[in-house]
């Protein structure tokens, strides 16, 4: 880790790959072992017999430690084009235990619930909780991309969410596509959409912005209702194909899920795969993003927020660079919209109004533009806290039978804005990670150049 | 003679119906520094700007080490190897001092950002000491010197230079000007500077022009304009600083 990388020629630290490898498979190991490796079955006399899986465990933990060599190898090793390092510099931080602690958290969430609430007592929670926060989350990181990251104030980012949740919708209706083809599908044809958007605002910036994508968010969402021949107008398109595991469905039929690795049926596997697909795709956006800062698009994207006249003088193509982020944002939009399809099963304009673009907008603006752990946090806070209303049913021994405090989730939201923005008018994690770093033998002085790089 | 590497023939720019630019003609020669003086509202600004194509001319020429690039689009001008420490540093405030640097390579993708980092560093020392400082936090010189090392890392064959010692301590000033001299003395570079402080720009440059009311008045070299009467009554009132 304190090893300076030089740009010319990325060398590779065979044993640190190795030593990676080896707390990957253990972590694998770990993790999948129990859930993977022993399974409960019922034999003749319904009793309930343990058994193992050692075959098939083995056969995953390979395939992970395989993905993650092949990573160290030939993917993390080749982007890291600008190095990171002066250890001396970056003195002790949360950051670096919040992130495994994090990720942690998150897969490990659903086994939680599963083991304290019970099959039936924990959809409510991984579904609810779990999934309705971790789609905002990636929203919010999608809608980054373009707010936080490139500066352009995009208030009808729901428009590609919707397209998303409609491409799915109606391919798999109509066509019978999976799931697995029509999620890159959808993210095109957001990202379509996203360069529609971008051609005609090309020109204009903060206000005037705003408006025209406000405009087209309503635009699109006027469609769906009024093209009833598409779209199927207000009352939305229902028995929407739900995703599969490789083919294998998640219903009571004999080649379900559950009856195929030999489980009761229940519906708790489909909101466990849901919550871990949700994830993956999150993890997805965030991983892009993160990469994206240190590729010259990225870049090109932060200057441009900076200042627009500067980047063109830089030789910097801002028509491209703003199409870009309009169209990458709207991907991670309508992969999200894809997924909310599948998973609701049903999906109608009324989803798709201009109040979501302003949540998601107010999750990027109240967590910090550009921060993506600021966009956690608003997640967590406002998506969960709405979620947590709902279930504070003891405030009606206080205020009396007909009080519902979900009445006054607007109110609390505006309270919470207005604190924010006077406490923290840059957003609850303001700081801004750099991208680059000086070589510690750079910074001694410019005149030293013999120290055998470059 | 050779041909030179930039040339302004006729170039009339507008704002909306306003004329700013009424016809300048200008040769700026590899290797030349070239300085243009003149009063608020002269036109210089313009005039840079109209080389980098925001505004574009509405009539004339301006020819780039020999293609025509009045009609070009301004990034593409920048990818030509010219390189503009614009009106206002417009540095990236948020971001640090090496980012901004790394911003001024994009045209190659930051291809040989390490070698030429080693080179600017020793140009202006002081922004290596500011290397991982984000740049609004910077003085109004440092920030001048970012611009200029910013637009020196896309390896340009040529430098524009508007009023670098805008607002400056008269030192720093000095040290921005040494740094140009150093620039056109050992790598070559060809710049074309304008400026309202007129003394120190004429000493540094082979030659000038004097602009007024959108208009070149006079053109000669340093020390010619230096000598004149009617620059030293319009520009140089006062004495030398």
């Amino acid at each position: 880790m304190a090893n300076p990388v030089s740009a010319a020629a990325p060398s590779l630290d065979y044993g640190r790959i190795a030593r990676e490898a080896l707390v990957t498979g253990l972590v694998a190991t770990a993790i999948l072992g129990p859930f993977i490796g022993l399974i409960t079955v019922q034999n003749m006399d319904h009793q309930l017999i343990l058994e193992t899986r050692w075959p098939l465990l083995a056969a995953l933990i390979a395939v992970i430690v395989g993905v993650r060599v092949f990573f160290s190898l030939f993917v993390w090793n080749r982007a890291v084009k600008i190095k990171k390092v002066a250890p001396a510099r970056v003195p002790f931080k949360i950051e670096r235990f919040a992130a495994p602690f994090f990720l942690g958290l998150l897969f490990c969430y659903p086994i939680f619930v599963l083991a304290g609430l019970g099959a039936g007592g924990s959809i409510k929670w991984i579904d609810n909780f779990g999934i309705q926060i971790l789609i905002y989350i990636m929203l919010g990181w999608g809608l980054n991309i373009v707010v936080g990251l490139a500066g352009l104030l995009d208030l009808g980012y729901v428009a590609f969410y919707a397209v998303g949740a409609y491409s799915y919708a109606l391919l798999a209706k109509n066509f019978g596509l999976s799931f697995w083809v029509l999620l890159p599908l959808a993210g095109i044809l957001a990202s379509f959409w996203g360069i529609i958007l971008g051609f005609p605002v090309l020109r204009l910036r903060g206000d005037y912005l705003a408006i025209v994508t406000l405009a087209f968010g309503e635009i699109i969402r006027l469609i769906l209702i009024n093209w009833v021949d598409f779209s199927n107008g207000y009352a939305g398109i229902s028995g929407i194909p739900r995703p599969t595991l490789f083919g294998i469905p998640f219903n009571a039929t004999d080649k379900g899920f559950a009856a195929v690795f030999g489980l009761e049926f229940s519906p708790i596997y489909r909101t466990i795969f849901l919550y871990y697909l949700i994830l993956a795709l999150a993890l997805l956006t965030a991983w892009v993003t993160v990469r994206l800062r240190h590729l010259p698009i990225g870049r090109a994207w932060e200057a441009l927020r900076e200042d627009e006249i500067a980047c063109r003088s830089l030789g910097i193509n801002t028509t491209t660079t703003k199409l870009t982020a309009f169209a990458t944002g709207a991907m991670f939009a309508g992969f999200a919209g894809s997924f909310f399809a599948a998973r609701q099963g049903f999906i109608s304009p009324e989803s798709f109004t201009f109040m979501e673009s302003a949540n998601i907008l107010a999750i990027v603006v109240l967590g910090g533009m550009g921060s993506l752990w600021g966009v956690v946090i608003a997640a967590v806070a406002l998506v969960g806290g709405f979620e947590l209303m709902r279930e504070m049913d003891f405030l009606k021994m206080v205020f009396g039978q007909d009080f519902d405090p979900t009445q006054y989730r607007t109110l609390l939201f505006g309270a919470a804005m207005v604190a924010i923005m006077l406490w923290k008018p840059r957003g609850l994690i303001s700081t801004r990670e750099p991208t680059a770093f000086l070589k510690v033998s750079k910074s001694v002085s410019g005149s030293h150049v013999s120290e055998g790089h470059g | 003679m050779t041909e030179p590497l930039l040339t302004v023939r006729g170039v009339k720019t507008y704002y909306g119906n306003i004329i700013a630019l009424k016809g300048v003609d200008l040769d700026v020669h590899e290797g030349e520094i070239v300085t243009m003086i003149g009063a608020n509202g002269a036109g210089k600004s313009t005039l840079m700007m109209t080389i980098f194509g925001a505004p574009q001319a509405r009539e004339g020429r301006i020819v780039y080490a020999g293609t025509d690039i009045t009609r070009m689009p301004t990034h593409m001008i920048a990818r030509m190897r010219i390189a503009q420490s614009p009106e206002g540093r417009r540095i990236f405030p948020r971001m640090t001092v090496l980012e901004n640097l790394q911003m001024g390579a994009a045209i190659d993708e930051f291809a040989h950002f390490d070698e030429d980092l080693n080179q600017v560093f020793s140009l202006f020392p002081r922004l290596s000491e500011r290397a991982h400082q984000r740049g609004g936090t910077l003085s109004g010189g440092e920030q001048q010197m970012l611009a200029i090392a910013r637009a020196l890392m896309s390896r340009p064959k040529m430098l524009l230079l508007d009023e670098p010692s805008l607002g400056l301590a008269p030192l720093v000033v000095k040290q921005i000007f040494d740094a140009i001299r150093e620039l056109n003395r050992s790598q070559g570079m060809t710049v074309f500077l304008v400026e309202q402080n007129a003394f120190h720009a004429l000493k540094l440059a082979h030659r000038g022009y004097v602009m007024v009311n959108g208009l070149i008045t006079m053109s000669g070299t340093g020390k010619e304009l230096l000598a004149s009467e009617e620059v030293r009554a319009a520009y140089l009132e006062g004495g030398a600083h």
